[in-house]
């Protein structure tokens, strides 16, 4: 357990350190502020469960060797359409979100067949090929959010054609995994605010973190990883390259769908429209700050990863404002670090000769 | 009789010839004959006149080709699609804001542009083609995410420094809160038109001046080359040139003759003499030693390694080339516009250029100043029609918005899979034989 901890401190090399020491120094100065430094912390949570299982996306595809999946969307696209077939059928509370799940898992399949299809095609080229297709994706759903036959009127435009920008989920399942067995410590009215635990929403993000640890331990989780590895090994031991992706492709595109209903439900609106296209940045830019590479990623690496940078994303809004008037440094903020962190760790992967 | 039959043989061959010939053609074109048809069906229905169209696609010609030329020299040193063409025109902006802060009109604050953009778009190239070096192999994705990474930098600068920080004064050009540039920046005081009012010929005279340095050209070649036994292929390719143009000079003739809406387009000379010297100096590089180290460069890092070419060395030149080229391409763009928006004139730069390369036909690695300006016609065509089109067909201008931006990342993925995959195959038979 100690060498675990161990190697744990000894991956954090220089970005992560400087991730790690600039968010501790914003979370010092939010308490010097006066900001309330628990209710930072509540939202840091929130956030780790509501965005772990997208950037958790990322182990599988990375593992079984197709490296980034920028193509994330493509999976976001398929959870959008199982949380709007959930409202359309008029279902609320826990089992909305069930029917939600129900309905984007096997369609996230089958795209994610095709998906892993092309991939299998490109290879080398991966991560450029998915990034189009994702941003393709994305703009060619924007025509079908107009002229798909959804008729509830919570979705569409009162007047023209068409579903709404956002969607709001109250009354449907907003919060249904963050407000499931929650409990606050502390007095909300206090000056560093009140700790309140999402116990049903880290207890979602957990579970499916410990379903990927299984898979991974499992048969194919290791066939998956063989190929992954070293795909010459894997064809010399018999092993089908191209399967062991596929199988990387479709878990991670099923997962992006997952995740994006755990993100829709804790922020209590869906975003339709050109809202996917840079989620598939955001989600690879917090895997490499947990410490994977294009080639490596860990489970421990999602939920790091998903912590330090959504933490970064959390703190950085309230004391910007209070340090600078004007400008828009969070999200100047988010764009410089999650870029950096992706270029670092492509002039990382050598090529260098 | 015998002579009958071998002449019906020879014809049926020559036939099977040709339609070899012309699947191969249509197989290698199919991306830019997709897209010929495409374009052609959604003018029929935006139920735009011709005159307009031609006007409002020359428009875009002489705005746009600029930052498509940009692409192809990092194409041939075997780089990829440069997405990274944003830093360019970055630089190109930071030269226009500083001009349009100390208001300098005309041509002289556009030269000022231009010389302010080049040591910006040196360093910002010099860094990109070492960012590049070290991501051999990923190089677009790499310039892709540096595009997005220079755009953050680019707001810190721009929207939370500059007044604050970095000390300017302008009440024109600075938010009311006297930190960060405006969201748009009218550039009426300073280059506005520069290029454009220079010289301008209506568009029957300028079709007649192009036809006519066309047939020069031609003639002063084959002058030249008289000696010269000429190839079969340049001498079919000059009369094919020569015939074009004859039907554009008895066009214009007839146009001019006539009270033609046509007339009326006005063609800005100095625009578009400024992207034929574009073109001319790309052909003229290739030529030069350079231009045949960067070509074997991009044949084959190796190669070019093992015969004492500093292929690193000979990249980054490639990339401060394209880089400059995308500055001096944006700062043409935005005197045409006359506005800039601060924040996002830069940021589609990169895919635009590069969808419309490709659909000129150009890959990832080949291209060509003929596919380039090709894809700027077929693109600006689709971007033209598609809302008009949209609404005619579906009733909702968006759908055709949404549409156009489809087909630029579509055919961004679809000719970067093609391209992935093409090369697999050609990998997996060189494995079997």
């Amino acid at each position: 357990m100690i060498t675990r901890i161990k190697d744990l401190f000894t991956d954090f090399d220089l970005p992560r350190l400087l991730i790690v020491a600039f968010l501790s120094t914003l979370l010092v100065l939010a308490f010097f502020l006066g900001l309330p430094v628990l209710g930072l912390l509540t939202d840091m949570l929130n956030r780790l469960g509501m965005f772990g299982v997208l950037v958790l996306a990322m182990v599988p595809a990375i593992v079984a060797g197709v490296g980034l999946n920028f193509g994330l969307p493509l999976g976001i696209l398929c959870g959008l359409i199982g949380g709007l077939v959930s409202i359309e059928l008029d279902l609320s509370g826990g089992w909305a979100f069930a029917a939600a799940i129900a309905v984007a898992v096997p369609l996230a399949t089958l795209v994610g067949l095709g998906y892993g299809w092309l991939l299998n095609r490109v290879k080398g080229s991966e991560m450029m090929v998915a990034t189009y297709v994702g941003f393709a994706g994305v703009s060619l759903m924007c025509i079908g959010w107009i002229m798909l036959p959804f008729r509830s009127l919570e979705m569409v435009w009162p007047i023209g054609k068409g579903l709404r920008v956002t969607i709001a989920l109250s009354g449907r399942y907003e919060r249904v995994l963050n407000d499931f067995w929650d409990f606050t410590i502390g007095d909300p009215g206090s000056s560093t605010g009140a700790l309140t635990i999402p116990t049903g929403l880290l207890l979602f993000f957990g579970a499916m973190c410990l379903l990927m640890w299984l898979f991974l331990r499992s048969r194919m989780g290791i066939q998956m990883k063989t190929v992954g590895d070293n795909p010459k090994f894997a064809v010399t031991s018999g092993m089908n390259v191209n399967r062991g992706r596929m199988i990387g492709t479709i878990l991670s595109t099923v997962l992006a769908a997952v995740g994006i209903l755990a993100f829709n439900q804790g922020f209590g609106f869906i975003q339709l429209y050109t809202a996917p296209m840079f989620m598939g940045f955001t989600a690879v830019a917090a895997i490499l700050i947990g410490g994977a590479t294009v080639k490596k990623a860990s489970i421990s690496n999602a939920i790091i990863g998903t912590f330090l940078f959504q933490g970064l994303l959390v703190v950085s809004l309230p004391v910007a404002n209070q340090i600078m008037q004007g400008g828009n440094l969070a999200e100047i903020s988010r764009i410089i670090i999650s870029n950096g962190i992706i270029l670092y760790a492509l002039s990382q992967v050598g090529g260098g000769e | 009789m015998q002579n009958q039959k071998n002449d019906k043989k020879e014809l049926d061959i020559d036939l099977l010839e040709i339609s070899e010939v012309v699947k191969k053609f249509l197989v290698a074109n199919m991306v830019t004959m997709v897209f010929a048809i495409l374009g052609i069906v959604g003018f029929m229905f935006s139920g735009l006149s011709l005159p307009f169209f031609v006007s409002e696609l020359l428009i875009r010609m002489t705005r746009n080709s600029f930052l498509v030329l940009a692409l192809i020299i990092p194409v041939l040193a075997g780089m990829g699609l440069n997405f990274a063409i944003v830093l360019g025109a970055m630089a190109g902006q930071v030269a226009v804001i500083a001009v349009t802060h100390w208001e300098i009109p005309g041509v002289w604050g556009l030269l000022l542009c231009m010389a302010l953009s080049v040591p910006l778009a040196l360093v910002f190239g010099y860094l990109t083609g070492k960012l590049l070096n070290k991501t051999k192999g990923k190089e677009m994705i790499a310039s892709l995410i540096l595009a997005f990474f220079a755009n953050g930098i680019y707001q810190l600068f721009f929207l939370v420094l500059l007044g604050g920080v970095i000390p300017m004064q302008n009440e024109v050009m600075i938010l009311s809160g006297g930190v960060g540039l405006r969201v748009s920046i009218n550039l009426a005081t300073s280059i506005k038109d520069a290029a454009d009012h220079i010289w301008r010929l209506s568009l029957p005279w300028s079709a007649l001046s192009f036809s006519a340095l066309t047939v020069m050209y031609v003639g002063i070649r084959r002058y030249l080359n008289r000696a010269k036994k000429m190839e079969e292929r340049t001498i079919r390719k000059h009369l094919v040139y020569v015939a074009l143009v004859s039907i554009l000079a008895l066009w214009s003739l007839y146009i001019m003759n006539t009270d033609s809406m046509f007339n009326n387009i006005r063609i800005p000379i100095v625009t578009v003499i400024a992207i034929i010297v574009v073109c001319i100096f790309t052909t003229f590089i290739l030529k030069t030693k350079l231009g045949q180290d960067l070509k074997t460069v991009g044949q084959d890092r190796h190669i070019a390694t093992a015969s004492g070419i500093d292929a690193n060395r000979i990249r980054i030149i490639a990339i401060i080339i394209s880089t400059i080229l995308a500055a001096w391409g944006q700062i043409f763009f935005l005197q045409k516009m006359g506005i800039l928006l601060t924040y996002g004139a830069h940021a589609q730069v990169g895919l635009f250029a590069v969808a419309a390369l490709l659909i000129g036909g150009a890959s990832v690695s080949k291209a060509t100043i003929g596919q380039a300006i090709l894809g700027v016609v077929l693109f600006h065509t689709i971007f033209i029609v598609s809302p008009l089109a949209g609404k005619n067909i579906f009733g909702d201008a968006q759908l055709g918005e949404f549409f156009r931006a489809f087909v630029a990342y579509g055919v961004v993925g679809l000719s970067l899979a093609m391209h992935a995959w093409g090369k697999q195959i050609q990998a997996g038979n060189s494995l079997k034989s």
